[in-house]
Formats: structure tokens, sequence, C-alpha cells
């Protein structure tokens, strides 16, 4: 189909288009764009923008509960809106396919990755049996999948997440169509697996000559496979433009703050490490398996007082089960946790209450750290009158205090945690975890799950907090950007392992080793031709000794 | 009409009509019923008519009266049993899943074992050594069925004991009674009120079907389940008269189970979802 076609006709048009849900919720309202063929259109927006609602109403699909209401989806000139349902199906797949966010639970388990890559062009009955086999092959084979003469015979779960990202990728072009839409396909993925997915994902849109509608939330992996981008808010086009232009010279207030977001996260050079104070938590030779699995082995490293010590690596790397043995969640099997001069018990239930109240940890998901039928004043009374014995009037006093510390209102303490933001819900972790007035905040990940600007500002409070009341955090991360923003100091963990320690500016300036390299060049920059250069960068690395990055 | 955010259908009228006016005419018995309970005031199986507008029954008694004062006994007899039901259910399932593996593994395998044994044989089993009596067959009831209520419990408890926040209150060092009251229970209420709305059905058509079997209530107290048996003869004879104590659990079971249904369907919506269904 792609062959025939002349490069600039306009393949899809969507014209003043709107979705509803429910009764008065609008989640998309007056989009109007236009995707040439072999186009590659970025749709950039926080959660709840409607840019995955508008990547599948490309499709003239609208998820559970929502409705298309108003306006045109022109594909080839034909509104998809105007076919029935046997149209539809016709439709999908074949022109217009989907690869969804996460492959892992996109697959179906039961069958193999040939069975389900086959399955479109055989039902469409677009080709034969062995034509279909022979056209995934290829696919595997473009896709850079390992042995791709049998990869197909894998079952889901044999294959890794960044080989089932792109065995999805495979499965959505197996009818070449003319449209992609690609939802977050690798914002699921580890930096370094991204960085693969992410390159053959462009060679073969490419190759293919497919137009794309690339949906995420990361300006920098959409600068690298978007040839124009689509700023999306609360359902409302921001703006619109060719990348360089987006990327360059956003017009809109709100562009440019998302612009100025990403250039901090990659500007940062870590804070100046100061002479090292005493030290609050000595992380000894810890060792901690899951049975026969050894999840963290022999780490040893020091947070000082009033540090942050960034904890990264890739999901696996065991830094998560680290923060978790430190609170005693976990038990190590070897090794231990020294916090000031006393040896940590190695569970929570044996440790004092001065001990427990010495260490806090801020969880990942503010959605489940916060008893959805507590109000906000008894989530932060609680600890407060826990700890400290103090009367009602004092914890409520505290609990303003705590409130204010935190940038938030006082009248809040009658709220529940469903009438908060997901940043406003952070907010309310953290004066949770200094309702102790803990000596050492744990923070594991407490940014992944929110949108860049409500991160920043969440990080910024994490700093001036740390100005303010000299607590140490120990911070558990896979987000360099993070690191370099509010780290002191750096682990790179990698399988278990401590693989290099070392003051920020001293492990970005100079990786210490092949791994944490690898890292810090797999960390998309927000420049269109960064991946040719790191592809090229990794080419040499591969090749010979690494050359030091810039 | 909304309650809680959430459109109420017609049938949770219609069950909470059959259920209120229930409630209303048991509570008021001896203002509503037209007789005595135990007062003969005509023939045998005499046929519905101006003076006794369901008939009489086996022995001439006013089959009204005694339907109005027989629901008296069933549905209170099925709501102490419900109530002890979940208490035992939920706070042995809340126990296991909140506190240590070793006393979850013991109150499951006696969980187990209760649960392999037929639940009508084992109550002859018991009554046949206890005897009959009400507190003996509300003990036995709430005993065997309260292993069902542990196993909703346990697992509602369990996926509740896995969050970040349960996690949290138990760092701080907070005992077992504040996790299971503060942390877990209030988030677990909304499948627990559904599940007593369906063990109240379980446990009112099991006394039923015991009184039917001439083992719960004893005469001359009106029960439904034994005055469907005590007048079963008269359908040989033409007679409305078993029909009317069979209709009447029935009703109620069906009343009470419109509104579960929607309670449950509330439950089983997907987070988020629930103002527009």
């Amino acid at each position: 189909m792609n062959q025939s076609a002349r490069p600039d006709e306009t393949l899809l048009e969507i014209k003043g288009l709107r979705i509803e849900a429910g009764v008065s919720a609008v989640l998309v309202d007056s989009i109007d764009l236009v995707l040439r063929r072999g186009e590659v259109l970025g749709l950039i927006g926080e959660s709840g923008a409607g840019k995955s609602t508008l990547g599948l109403a490309a499709m003239v699909y609208a998820r559970a509960g929502c409705r298309i209401t108003g306006g045109e989806i022109l594909l080839s000139g034909k509104d998809l809106r105007t076919l029935d349902a046997a149209g539809r199906r016709a439709m999908r797949g074949v022109r217009v396919a989907y690869v969804a966010q996460s492959a892992a639970s996109a697959f179906n388990p039961a069958m193999t990755l040939m069975d389900q890559v086959c399955e479109g062009p055989l039902r469409h009955g677009l080709m034969g049996r062995k034509e279909a086999e022979a056209n995934a092959v290829a696919l595997f084979t473009a896709l850079d999948l390992p042995s791709p003469q049998t990869f197909g015979r894998r079952y889901p779960h044999e294959a890794s997440g960044g080989q089932l990202q792109r065995a999805m990728v495979a499965m959505a072009m197996s009818c070449r169509p003319d449209l992609l839409v690609l939802d977050e396909p690798t914002t699921a993925l580890d930096v370094t697996t991204q960085i693969e997915v992410l390159a053959k994902l462009r060679e073969l849109i490419r190759d293919h000559g497919t137009a794309a509608l690339y949906v995420t939330h990361d300006l920098s992996v959409v600068a690298q496979i978007a040839d124009r981008i689509l700023v999306l808010r609360h359902g409302k086009m921001v703006e619109t433009g060719t990348t360089a232009e987006i990327l360059t010279a956003p017009s809109s207030p709100y562009t440019r703050a998302l612009v100025a977001e990403r250039q901090a996260a990659m500007s940062g050079q870590g804070i100046a490490g100061a002479p090292r104070a005493a030290t609050v938590l000595a992380v000894e030779d810890v060792t901690i398996k899951y049975g026969n699995l050894t999840a963290v082995d022999r780490v040893g490293f020091l947070v000082g007082r009033g540090e942050t010590v960034a904890v990264v690596g890739e999901s696996g790397s065991g830094k998560s089960t680290l923060a978790y043995a430190a609170v005693g969640q976990i038990e190590p099997a070897d090794g231990g946790f020294r916090f000031g001069d006393a040896l940590l018990p190695p569970s929570y239930k044996s440790r004092s209450l001065d001990q427990r109240r010495r260490i806090q940890l801020i969880y990942q998901l503010p959605d489940i750290a916060l008893n959805p039928r507590q109000t906000i004043g008894d989530i932060l009374g609680r600890p407060v009158a826990f700890f400290e014995k103090m009367s009602r009037a004092a914890v409520r006093a505290r609990v303003a205090e705590l409130l204010r510390l935190v940038g938030l209102p006082e009248d809040f303490t009658v709220r529940l945690p469903g009438q908060l933001s997901g940043g406003q819900k952070q907010r309310v972790c953290i004066a949770r975890a200094l309702a102790a007035r803990p000596e050492l905040v744990i923070c594991d990940e407490v940014t992944s799950a929110l949108d860049p600007l409500v991160a920043e500002e969440i990080l910024k409070l994490l700093k001036q907090l740390q100005d303010e009341l000299g607590v140490s955090y120990l911070f558990i991360t896979h987000d360099l950007g993070t690191v370099k923003r509010i780290a002191h100091r750096v682990v790179v963990m990698l399988k278990g392992r401590m693989v290099a320690e070392g003051t920020t500016a001293a492990i970005f300036d100079a990786p210490p080793d092949d791994y944490t390299r690898k890292l810090l060049l797999s960390v998309p920059e927000m420049r269109t031709d960064w991946l040719d250069e790191a592809l090229e960068r990794r080419e040499i690395w591969r090749a010979g000794p690494a050359p030091a990055i810039a | 009409m909304k309650i809680a955010g959430h459109r109420v259908p017609v049938t949770v009228y219609i069950g909470g009509f059959i259920v209120l006016v229930t409630l209303i005419v048991i509570l008021f018995a001896p203002w509503v019923a037209p007789y005595p309970q135990t007062k003969i005031v005509g023939g045998v199986w005499d046929l519905p008519d101006a003076h006794d507008w369901l008939g009489t029954d086996s022995i001439g008694r006013d089959m009204l009266s005694r339907l109005i004062y027989g629901g008296r006994t069933s549905v209170t007899i099925a709501l102490v049993a419900t109530f002890f039901t979940m208490l035992i259910g939920v706070g042995l399932g809340f126990l296991a899943a909140s506190t240590n593996k070793l006393v979850d593994s013991i109150l499951s395998r006696i969980v187990d074992v209760l649960l392999a044994m037929p639940i009508l044989i084992f109550a002859l089993m018991v009554f046949a050594v206890l005897g009959t009596s009400i507190p003996i067959m509300i003990a036995t009831i709430s005993t065997l069925e309260s292993t069902r209520v542990f196993r909703l419990a346990r697992a509602v408890a369990m996926n509740i004991t896995v969050l970040d926040y349960v996690q949290v209150a138990r760092l701080r060092g907070e005992g077992v009674g504040w996790v299971i009251f503060r942390e877990i229970l209030p988030n677990a209420l909304p499948p627990l009120i559904a599940e007593f709305g369906l063990r109240f059905c379980f446990t009112f058509l099991f006394i039923a079907s015991l009184s039917f079997l001439g083992l719960g209530i004893q005469p001359p107290a009106a029960d439904w389940g034994s005055m469907v048996h005590d007048n079963a003869q008269a359908i040989s004879f033409g007679g409305f008269a078993p029909l009317f104590p069979a209709a009447a659990i029935a009703l109620v079971t069906i009343g009470v189970n419109l509104i579960v249904d929607w309670l449950l369907s509330i439950h089983a919506l997907p987070a988020g979802a629930g103002a527009e269904v």
C-alpha cells in the first residue's frame, strides 16, 4: 500500500474531535490535526491530558465509558466514524495498528509470540500461514530480536520486557499498516533497553514509510522520533509545530515550562559535595536473599548528616529491596545497617520506638500509601501522637505546621486522600514522614509516578526541607535526571551489586565502569540528533575502550 | 436518586420496599396481626375469606396472624445468626490476614475441614448430639456459615494488607488492633456489607429448611419453615395454606437479594467508574 502512495499525501485528518466520558467530563475537545504519509507526530502531555484517548480515536476506538461525540476522523479522506462494526474491524490492525504501553500485559500468555504476530495477517486474510511467518521473521530480524528464526516459538514469559515491546511492534507492523498508534511504547522500559527499542522502532517506521502517532510524556524521547509535536493539556491543544520549533522556541508558557523542566533535569550537576559530616546511616556489606536468589549482594556505603545519597539502578537491580531492608521490612541475610553508633536490629519488630522514628520511608505510589478512609488530619496526626505522645491541641498545631512545611493549605486536614491531586498526595506522604522528626528519609522512586512539572516541584520541596531541617535522604531512583538535581553522592547498582560509588559530579564526569557509562549514555537528551550520536558512541564503546562523554 | 454517588436502579426500590414492609410488620406484630398466634379461629384449612384473609392452618388458627408472628421468629433468628456469622468470620479472617503465617495456616486449615462437610448434614449431626434449642441452632449455624465469611474476609484483608499505607502503620509499630480496625476494616466495609446481606439470605433459607425438617423452632411458636411443614398436607385437599409461608420465605429472600445485587455491582466496578453506571 505504501509503495504506491505519494509521500506528501494526507493520511489522517482529524477535525474538531470531541470525546466525552460520563455526563459532563470532556476528555478531548476540538482537536484538529493532519498527518501526512510517513510522518511521525508526537502527542505530548501530562497524565489526563487526553493524549492516549486521542491516539485511540485514530482507530475510532474509545475506551469503556468514553464516547466520541463530535468531529471527523478522516483516514485517506474517508470518515471512519461513519463505518459500521465490520468496517471498523477490517480497518483496525490492517490500516491502523496499535502498540500499547505495557507489552507484558498486552500479550496472551498462552500463545506463542509467532502465533500472536501472525494472527493479524491470517485473520484479515492478507497472507497465508507460510507467508505470514516469513514476514514475522523478517520483522524480528529488522527489530534485532535474538535468533529471529526461532524467536517466535517463545511464549511471552520467555522474553524480556524490551523484547516483548519489540515483538509488539512486530505484531503491529505485521499487516503493514499505513498508520501506527504508539502509546508510550518505551515508558515501562529501562533506559538501556529503551534506546534499543527506540532505535529499531525509528528504523522500521522509516523503512516502511509508516506514519505514526507517538504518545508520550517524555520530550526527550519524542525528540528522537517525531517530525512534528502536538502539545496537549486538559484535552485541548496547547500548541503544535515541528520538533525543532517546539524544543528550541516553544511559544506557549506551558510548553516553555515543560521544556525548561527537561533542560534543568539534563543540565544539573548534582549538589557539590560539602565536606562529609557525621555518618547517619552506614550500610555494611548488606546481602539480601529471596530464597536462592540474591537480590542484594554485599553492598556497603555511608550516608552523612544532611546529605543526599542516590541509589541508581534499573529494574531488578535490588535498589528498592535495599530501601525496604533499611526500614526493617525485609531482613538481610548478611551484613546490616548501623545508625549513628548502634547496629539496627534486622526486623522493624525488634527495633525500638526511637529507631523506628529516626528512619522514615516515602513510597513510590502516593495513591496506595495513604489510607483512602482517613482524613489528612488523621493521617498526619497519628504519627505525631504515636511518637511524641502530645495533647490533642499540640497534635493539631503540629499537623498545621507540617502542612505549612510541605506547602499545603491548613484546611486540608478535613479532606480525604481521594480529593487530592497526585502531587498533593505525595506532599502529604512527605509530611507524614517528617511528622516523626526523622534523621534519615528514604525516598523510594518518589517522583516516578508524577508528571514532570509536579515531580520538579516535589524535588524542590525535598531540597528545601533538607536545607531547613538538615535531614538526610537515601534516594532510590532509576532517573538520572533526578539524581543530577538532588544528590550529593551516587551509588550505582547492577543486578544486586554495587558497581560504582562517589560524588555525583565525579560519577557523571568520569564514570568509573562500563555499566555506569552505558547507563549515562542511554539517557535521552532533548535534541533531535541525540539518538544517532548515542548509537554511534555506543558502537565505538562496544568496539573498544570507552570514550569519556562530554 | 443517588446514594453515595451511585444511581439507584428500580430493583433496589422494590427490594427496599419488601424489606421495609416486612420489618415494620414483624416489629409491630401484636398491633398488625388480627388475632393472637395461638388462637383457634376457624376450621382446618379454611380457604381465604373476609374473616381470615389468608385462611386458617392445620388446626384452625388464622394464617395471616401466624405468618406475621412467624416472620418475627424467622427473621430475628436469621438476623442474630448472621450477625454472629459475620463477627466470627470477619474477626478470624482479618486475624489470619494481618498476623503471621502460622496463625493463618492453622485457621485456614480448620476452615478447610469445616468447608469439606455438607453444612446441613453437619448441622443435623450437631442437633442429634446436643438437641435442638434456639441458642444451639444459632451457635451451630454461625459457626458453619462463618467459614464462608472467613474466606471472603481473609481475601479482602489480604489485598489491603499489602498496600503501602498498612505497611506504614506497621513500620511505625502499630499493634494488630490498630491495623485491623483503623487501616483494614474501613476499606473492607463495602464487600462485607454486601456479604452480610447474602449470608442473611442463606441463613434465612437454612433455618427455614431446618424448621421444615422439624428441627428448628418448636411449636406452638410459629415460624415460616415449620408452617410450610405443618400445612404441607393441605395441598392434597386443594388448600393454599403452605403456599403463604413459602411465598413469604421467597419474598424476603428476593427482597434482600435485590439490594445485595446492587451493593455487589457497585463493589465490582473498576475504580473511578462509579458515577456513570
